[in-house]
Order: C-alpha cells, then sequence, then structure tokens
C-alpha cells in the first residue's frame, strides 16, 4: 500500500508552557489541499511550523512518504516552500530580486511574476509596494519554488479578490503537478479539506 | 555553494542600496580617532605611539556599530525563517551573513586605516602593518560580532548586550593586530603577529559559524 504524501501522527507541542497541540493526527495524500481552520491560538500557526521544523515537536512523529522527516531534516526542508505571517521580502531589494535570491531559475520566476499579475510591479523596490502587492510577491516566491509541498500560514491577507482568484489558480497548478498545500486560514478555499484545530 | 554566493551578494546589494549605513560605520571610524590628535596635540612621537591602540580599538568599534543589524532585519521581516528552511546548511547562510558584513564594513575600515595612520605620523612600513593587519583580524571581528549578533536576536537593547558579548572575546585579536603594528613602529616585524591574527580568524572560522547555526534556530522557534 502506498502512503501517504504526509502522515502526521499524535503530534504534541508546547508553546509559552501551553500545550498547542495534542494527540493531533491526520494526512495528506498527493494533490490535496488542506485547510487548517479554528480560532485564534487554536495552533494552526504552531502547526505549520512544526511541519517545517521550525519549532520542535514534544511528541509525535511527521511522516513524508513514509519516512520519519526528522531522520533527514535538511531533505525535508529542501521539499518545502514556506509563507509566514510576515512576508519575508527584503524591502530594499525589487520584487525580481525577491524572488532571484531564492530562485536562481529565471524561467520560473518570470512564470511566477506573470502567475500573481506582478509584471509591472517586478523592478519596483518592495517598500513602495502596498500590503496586498507585497503578500503577492510573497506567494510567487513561493510559486516559483519546486519544493512540492507549500506550507502557506495565512495567504489570502491583504489579498483583494482578483489576487485571492490568482492564488487559487496557482495553488490548483500546484496540486495538479502532484503537490501538496497546507494553509492555515481563517477564509474559505475552494477545494480544500478542512482541517478545525482546537475543537 | 549556489546558496551562499547569491546570500553574499544579496546581503552586499542591500548595503549598498543604503550606503548611509557604511558611511556611517566610516564616518564614526575617522572621527573617533581625527579627535585623538585634536585632544592630545601635534606631538608627533606620542601620536605615532598610540596610534596603533587607537585606530585598532576605533575599528573595533565601528565594525560593532552595524552588527546588531546583521540578523535583526531578517528576524523582523520574517526571512529567517526562510534562511532556517533553506535546502544548504545554516553555518553557511551564517558565514555567508559575516562574509558581507566584512565586505561592507572590515575591508573599507582597512582600507581606510592607512590615511588615519598618515595624522598619527606612521612611517610607511607601520602603515602597511596596520593595513595587513586589519585584513586579517577584522574578520575575526565580523565572526564574533555576528555570534553575538545571534545570540542577541530578539533581545530587548540587544545593541548593547551584543558589544558585552563580543568586545571582550576580541581582545586577543585587538592585542595582536596593534602589537603587530607597534612592534613595527619599535624596528621589529610583524610577522608573527600577522600568524597569530591569521591563526585566531581560522579559529573563529571554525568555531563560529555552527555556534550561530545553533542560535539562529533558537531564535526561529
Amino acid at each position: 500500500m502506498v502512503p501517504p504524501f504526509l502522515e502526521v501522527t499524535d503530534l504534541a507541542c508546547r508553546r509559552g508552557g501551553r500545550r498547542v497541540l495534542d494527540h493531533l493526527s491526520f494526512s495528506v495524500g498527493t494533490g490535496e489541499l488542506l485547510a487548517l481552520t479554528g480560532r485564534n491560538g487554536s495552533g494552526k500557526s504552531t502547526l505549520l511550523r512544526t511541519l517545517a521544523l521550525l519549532v520542535p515537536a514534544d511528541a509525535g512523529t511527521i511522516r513524508w512518504q513514509g519516512e520519519d522527516v526528522v531522520i533527514d531534516p535538511d531533505r525535508w526542508r529542501s521539499q518545502v516552500a514556506w509563507l509566514g505571517h510576515l512576508d519575508g521580502l527584503k524591502a530594499d531589494l525589487t520584487v525580481r530580486e525577491n524572488l532571484h535570491s531564492s530562485q536562481p531559475d529565471r524561467a520560473r520566476v518570470d512564470a511566477a511574476v506573470a502567475a500573481f499579475d506582478l509584471s509591472a510591479l517586478a523592478t519596483r523596490e518592495v517598500r513602495t509596494l502596498s500590503a496586498g502587492q507585497r503578500r503577492r510577491a510573497a506567494l510567487a516566491r513561493v510559486a516559483a519554488s519546486t519544493a512540492p509541498v507549500w506550507l502557506l500560514d495565512e495567504p489570502l491577507n491583504a489579498l483583494d479578490a482578483a489576487a485571492q482568484t490568482l492564488l487559487h489558480a496557482a495553488i490548483a497548478r500546484h496540486l495538479a503537478t502532484g503537490g501538496v498545500a497546507i494553509a492555515a486560514t481563517h477564509a474559505d478555499m475552494p477545494s480544500a479539506r478542512p482541517l478545525e484545530l482546537g475543537a | 555553494m549556489t546558496g551562499f554566493g547569491a546570500l553574499l551578494a544579496r546581503d552586499v546589494r542591500l548595503v549598498l542600496r543604503r550606503p548611509g549605513d557604511v558611511a556611517v560605520v566610516l564616518a564614526f571610524f575617522v572621527v573617533a580617532t581625527a579627535l585623538f590628535p585634536l585632544g592630545i596635540g601635534p606631538e608627533t612621537n606620542l601620536l605615532a605611539r598610540i596610534a596603533p591602540g587607537v585606530l585598532w580599538c576605533a575599528a573595533l568599534f565601528a565594525s560593532m556599530l552595524s552588527l546588531d543589524r546583521l540578523f535583526a532585519s531578517d528576524y523582523e521581516d520574517g526571512s529567517l525563517d526562510l534562511l532556517l528552511l533553506a535546502p544548504w546548511p545554516l553555518e553557511l547562510a551564517a558565514l555567508a551573513k559575516c562574509a558581507a558584513h566584512w565586505i561592507v564594513t572590515g575591508l573599507p575600515l582597512a582600507l581606510l586605516a592607512p590615511l588615519l595612520g598618515l595624522t598619527f605620523g606612521l612611517d610607511p612600513l607601520a602603515l602597511a602593518a596596520l593595513t595587513a593587519t586589519l585584513l586579517v583580524g577584522t574578520p575575526t571581528l565580523s565572526l564574533i560580532g555576528g555570534l553575538a549578533a545571534a545570540l542577541t536576536l530578539g533581545a530587548r537593547k540587544s545593541g548593547a548586550l551584543l558589544a558585552l558579548l563580543a568586545l571582550p572575546l576580541c581582545v586577543p585579536t585587538l592585542i595582536f593586530g596593534a602589537g603587530a603594528v607597534e612592534a613595527t613602529v619599535s624596528g621589529q616585524g610583524f610577522g608573527v603577529h600577522l600568524a597569530v591574527l591569521a591563526a585566531l580568524a581560522l579559529m573563529a572560522l571554525a568555531t563560529t559559524p555552527w555556534a550561530m547555526a545553533a542560535a539562529l534556530r533558537q531564535a526561529g522557534e
């Protein structure tokens, strides 16, 4: 039997002395979008950071293609494209320079810039962009990556309706190539399987 | 090495976009050293005697000025997470950032120092020793400062804490750097001092990237 693409078993994590995640188990199959929902403080961001190994888990396992990710964390990290609360963009660099600093392949950067309708903004310094435009640039960085696992923390933040459509289309293309996406969100995401935390 | 080169180029480009940051460091170096001849007076022998210590101390303080931003901007804008998740060793990322700091701070200080040495009446051989020791010694300051910057990341008053952590660790470099120029002024060679400075730089190169990476991982949690 082929194991799920990503399988989480009995995951537990404490933050600031408080148990945020406790005995959490779920799996994500190839081509699937998992939407993490729940109230503020329910552990959505903590779960994403734990999956990315940015925060150590207190218990439980995270298996990717059947293998525990802590056995070879560098290999696992190379499979992850990350969008955090913060955009992770350098304000003094242009959109294109920001994307190039993590993706040397010009064609992939061009495609991501086009996918998020950033062509007219590509040579502008990030400090001159609006919050929504910066979020689109950060999402374009994720889309330019070749990593099969997208971990997105509130990807819809500051996006207008048109930009949200672009994001949904980018996620759909990523899933169609066999990738997976896990997004912490308070908004509806089409075709996503919800996982409510803190329920 | 692609990631190392890309990060190094990115950080150097970022500084070049804000040349004011480097200008402040160099201006501090010039002003701090220029105050001594003004305060002590035009006694050439005395100035030449204190020059090695003054120039090296000023270079040390100047290189500390910009260190608190070494990782802080990455921490504040979220790009530290991207470094932690990069598919290449975090130790190399930390090293690339220290290398960029040296290129935009240590290197200009070393190249500017002989001009300031002239105002202290240093002879050409002493000026050569000053430049050589700063070229070999300032990478150590960037590496030790980088370690202190990583350890104090996210702390309040991190600038003062950084200096308190880094300055004592820089004492051996300061002693041998200033000592090399002093030895040259008194007619001895500076080869041994330079060799010790190189050894200190190699020791810092061999140890600090791992400590920086561990501190950055801790800060990223």
